[in-house]
C-alpha cells in the first residue's frame, strides 16, 4: 500500500496493490484513519489501478472510511478498478456514496468540480 | 468425464484467506474457466472463508474445512465451520444485512456468492457450525 498526498484536491491517496480482503483491509483501515487525521486531507482516492483482487471486505473499509470523510465535508473516489471489482462496487450501492473514475486525473477533476 | 476431489483443512486465521482462494483457483484450473469466472470463485470462496472466520468463529481459533468436487463442468465448493450458527439464515441472506454493524461489514457475503455461483445452500445449527456449499457450471 502507497499513502500519499494531493494538495490540489486536497486528497489522500491510496494505492492499493495486489489483493484486498479482510486481512488486508485490517491494516488498510488504520493506516488510512491515521494519515486522514496527520495530513488534514478531506477526500480520499482509493487508487486501484493494480488491484487484481477484492472482495467485500474492501467494500465494508471504503464504507466505514466513507463516515469518516462525509463528516469532514469531503468525498471518495475510487479510480482505476477492475470490470469485476466495478461490479461488486455497484452490486452494494457503493456506487451511489462514493464517484468512480477511470484514471487519477479524472477522479481528481472529479472531486474538485463537486466541491 | 472429468472428476475430482479435494479436502483440505486449516485454522481460522485471516492469512488464510488468500490461501483458500489460492487453492480454489487451482482446483478449477483444469476446467480451463475464463478469467472472469476464476475470480467469481475466488470471491466466492473469499467470502464464505471470512465469515466463517470473522461470523463463525468471531475470530477465535478453529478449524476450516473446503470440500471440491469436479463433475464434468460443474465445480462444487463446500465451506465448514464449527463456529456459533446462523441463527436466522433467511435474514442472513438478505443483501446489506450484517451481523456485526459495528465491525464496518457490508453485509454483501451472500450476495456475492449467490450472484458470482450458480447455486448457495447454507446449513447451520446455532452452535453447532455452518457449512456453506456452492455450485457453479464452468461451460
Amino acid at each position: 500500500m502507497e499513502l500519499y498526498t494531493d494538495g490540489k484536491s486536497r486528497s489522500l491517496v491510496v494505492k492499493i496493490v495486489g489483493e484486498l480482503d479482510d486481512h488486508v483491509a485490517y491494516s488498510v483501515k488504520g493506516s488510512v484513519d491515521e494519515a486522514l487525521e496527520r495530513t488534514g486531507a478531506v477526500n480520499l482516492i482509493f487508487d486501484f489501478s493494480r488491484l487484481g483482487f477484492m472482495d467485500s471486505s474492501g467494500i465494508g473499509m471504503i464504507m466505514g472510511r466513507y463516515r469518516t470523510v462525509n463528516a469532514l465535508g469531503g468525498k471518495i473516489a475510487v479510480m482505476g478498478a477492475s470490470e469485476n471489482i466495478l461490479k461488486i462496487i455497484a452490486m452494494s450501492g457503493l456506487g451511489d456514496i462514493v464517484l468512480t473514475a477511470e484514471t487519477f486525473d479524472d477522479a481528481r477533476e472529479e472531486l474538485m468540480r463537486d466541491e | 468425464m472429468n472428476e475430482n476431489k479435494i479436502r483440505i483443512e486449516f485454522p481460522s486465521k485471516p492469512e488464510n484467506e488468500r490461501f483458500a482462494r489460492t487453492v480454489a483457483a487451482a482446483f478449477i484450473v483444469g476446467l480451463d474457466p475464463t478469467i472472469d469466472q476464476l475470480t467469481e470463485v475466488k470471491t466466492a470462496i473469499s467470502e464464505a472463508v471470512t465469515n466463517a472466520i470473522v461470523h463463525g468463529y468471531e475470530e477465535r481459533d478453529g478449524i476450516i474445512t473446503i470440500e471440491g468436487k469436479i463433475d464434468d463442468r460443474t465445480v462444487e465448493l463446500s465451506v465448514k465451520d464449527n463456529g456459533v450458527g446462523i441463527p436466522d439464515i433467511r435474514r442472513a441472506r438478505e443483501p446489506l444485512f450484517t451481523g456485526k454493524p459495528e465491525k464496518e461489514r457490508s453485509g454483501m457475503g451472500f450476495t456475492i456468492m449467490e450472484t458470482f455461483m450458480d447455486a448457495l445452500e447454507i446449513e447451520s445449527e446455532v452452535g453447532k457450525g455452518t457449512r456453506v456449499i456452492m455450485r457453479k457450471n464452468l461451460e
